[in-house]
């Protein structure tokens, strides 16, 4: 005891000799904004009128939506061959798209959930933007496989629900947990989302001026008073709900790789799948979050709320889960090479050098080179710069699921029933029109909702400290 | 500044009151203000913020909040939930055998069973936090308070209410709020 205590005294004269720096934490909110700053920023979008480039590109996305909806249309009237899946690749670009926007969806729960129980107080700003992308990217997803199905009206045998011979869906299938996993998901996030938004509905009602206004946000803020007890209960919701959709979204993407890997096929029957897709996830969907993020910064100057720290800390996400993308791929190869399986050799090689080389080119240049330029600070600081690249993780990412999903089906076991996939133009309508439709679902949200978590931001600038001076 | 003798602050007769409220201008006030009225022995009362704020609970001398056992409940009713459902299906009421896998095990449907704890833990959280708040509801005697709307952008309210058996009359309620230094101290009616 005597002891410590006497290291204690010295270790307490070194410090005082030394005088260590302070570190400064970087703000979060620039400028030294007020709370009322914050309110004014957030709302004043939804508040004022409608602005020209939002009716343009409204208009823009819903012309773009149609054509998936044009395209889906034709499908049911017609049949799945319209999707130019055939012997032997019977999951073409309806795998490919579901997975990718599935993958785009994670960041958001990532930035709502993981961080925020990591207690990373710069995900703030951009968490409502990026729950909002996730529950608008799996409503896209989740079109995939419903239509994928064939006919879409027997679309409720998925559920638990017997059918008219009596026979339930059977659990031991990947499918069937896929089923279960997004759709929680999508109620999960759903649920975290629009609790968390209801303290900031009631700041809108709250300065509402006319009564339809005020009906509408009233009715959505649900009575919400703002009071100490009302808070503590909710704090305590938010980060339960935080520690729900964290296993949740770790297994949501695992769940999706089970399609593949609980399979037989060389190339999918691997057990790197789960941490793998996880990774890839995470990575595009913050390339997605910066790509929605940044023009709406410049557009709506939130240059104080989203600041190059939140850019600079996306973006080291973005290098870090690129590299492990581009780390799992390597290790994909070893490991095939290592198993000495000729057909688990074969399906790498194939990847690489076979007839869809040109697609796995695309992918390594996108999803391993492009984010590596990110370590370098003036990358990180030009905008325009992170934006491109980010495009490019998006692009990458989308060829990931085609490389694994085709080059699998095209090139197994036989090489009698090998094949060659292409999509047709009704696979193309469909996937380019989801974004149209993502961008409707996004442009409502950020016209009518809180884009910014307005009572979140004010509690993590200076003045919200009751012990500041 | 602190005008007793303002209309505002006497109830009429036959009036019903629900409390008495004031602002406070500064995190640091309500959050000192707030430590004197919950050692001034206070039941029925609370700070209303734009934000949560940092310790406040502490401060308020508020108990744990109960929706962790909500949560703790609804996730066993989904794991027991998922149990049932598939065995239900898969095992009795149409057996099948698929892929040589047993009628029934916790393993081979476990996916499921994990979603549906989950889903239902979450369930139990967001309805738990309504209900615990006791919302929805959207007549409160503070939504008639002019300074109230300010409360959800940056002005920081402490409401005594008449239900705490300390409150006694209103002339008392805000003399302990002016000794904290509340400002617009304000009659709320029911």
């Amino acid at each position: 005891m005597a002891h410590a205590s006497e290291e204690s005294t010295a270790n307490r004269e070194i410090l005082a000799k030394v005088r260590p720096a302070e570190l400064p934490r970087p703000s979060l909110v620039l400028n030294g904004r007020s709370f009322h700053w914050i309110t004014e920023k957030v709302c004043g979008i939804v508040e004022e009128p409608t602005p020209l480039w939002w009716k343009v590109m409204f208009t823009m996305a819903l012309c773009l939506a149609a054509f998936t909806f044009g395209g889906l249309a034709y499908l049911v009237s017609t049949g799945t061959g319209v999707w130019g899946l055939r012997s032997p690749i019977g999951w073409g670009w309806a795998i490919v798209n579901f997975v990718f926007w599935v993958g785009i969806g994670h960041a958001g729960t990532l930035i709502s959930a993981i961080l925020c129980l990591l207690r990373q107080k710069w995900r703030t700003s951009i968490n409502r933007a990026a729950e909002a992308m996730t529950i608008f990217a799996v409503c896209c997803a989740g079109l995939f496989p419903l239509f994928h199905v064939g006919r879409v009206w027997f679309g409720w045998w998925l559920f638990p629900i017997p059918n008219q011979n009596g026979i339930w869906p059977q659990f031991r299938s990947p499918l069937e947990w896929d089923v279960f996993a997004v759709s929680t998901y999508f109620t999960v996030s759903t649920l975290f989302w629009y609790m968390g938004m209801v303290p900031d509905l009631a700041t809108i009602r709250d300065r509402a001026r006319t009564w339809w206004r005020k009906a509408i946000y009233s009715f959505l803020a649900m009575g919400w008073r703002n009071g100490n007890r009302q808070w503590s209960n909710f704090e305590m919701a938010y980060l339960l709900l935080a520690g729900l959709s964290t296993p949740l979204v770790l297994s949501v993407h695992t769940i999706v790789s089970f399609d593949f890997a609980v399979s037989n096929v060389p190339g999918w029957h691997t057990t790197i799948f789960p941490p793998y897709f996880v990774a890839g996830a995470i990575f595009s969907g913050f390339a997605m979050v910066l790509t929605l993020m940044l023009p709406l910064r410049a557009i709506y100057r939130l240059h104080d709320t989203i600041n190059q720290y939140h850019i600079d800390n996306m973006t080291k996400i973005i290098l870090a889960t690129g590299s492990m993308v581009g780390y799992a791929y390597a290790t994909e190869f070893f490991i095939a090479a290592y198993s000495g399986n000729p057909f688990e050799k074969f399906a790498f090689i194939n990847r690489a050098f076979g007839q869809y080389a040109w697609a796995y080119w695309i992918m390594v240049t996108c999803n391993v080179i492009s984010p590596q330029f990110f370590w370098f600070k003036a990358v990180r600081e030009n905008h325009a710069l992170v934006w491109i690249i980010c495009l490019f993780v998006n692009v990458g990412m989308w060829f990931e699921r085609f490389v694994i999903t085709v080059t699998s089906l095209a090139n197994d076991y036989l090489p009698s029933s090998w094949g060659y996939y292409s999509p047709t133009i009704v696979d193309i309508f469909t996937f380019f029109g989801t974004f149209g439709f993502f961008s409707v679902l996004f442009l409502l949200f950020i016209r009518f909702l809180p884009l910014l978590p307005m009572a979140e931001i004010k509690s993590v600038i200076p003045q919200a400290d009751p012990h500041a001076h | 500044m602190n005008d007793h003798s303002s209309q505002d602050t006497q109830p009429r007769r036959e009036e019903r009151v629900f409390g008495v409220a004031c602002s406070f201008r500064s995190v640091a006030e309500i959050f000192h203000a707030a430590e004197r009225i919950r050692d001034a022995g206070w039941k029925k009362w609370d700070v209303y913020t734009p934000f949560p704020i940092h310790g406040m609970d502490a401060a308020m001398g508020l108990p744990r909040s109960p929706i962790p056992r909500v949560t703790l409940l609804g996730g066993i009713t989904g794991f027991v939930t998922g149990c049932l459902l598939t065995w239900y299906t898969n095992s009795f009421d149409y057996p099948l055998i698929v892929g040589a896998k047993p009628y029934w095990s916790v393993i081979y449907p476990f996916p499921v069973l994990y979603e549906c704890t989950i889903l239902f833990a979450a369930f139990g959280t967001f309805f738990g936090q309504f209900i615990f708040n006791r919302l929805p509801r959207h007549h409160h005697p503070l939504f008639d308070v002019p300074q109230f709307v300010r409360v959800s952008d940056d002005a920081f309210m402490v409401v005594l209410e008449v239900s705490d058996p300390r409150f006694g009359n209103p002339d008392k309620a805000y003399d302990f709020l002016a000794s904290l230094g509340g400002q617009d101290i304000t009659l709320v009616r029911d």
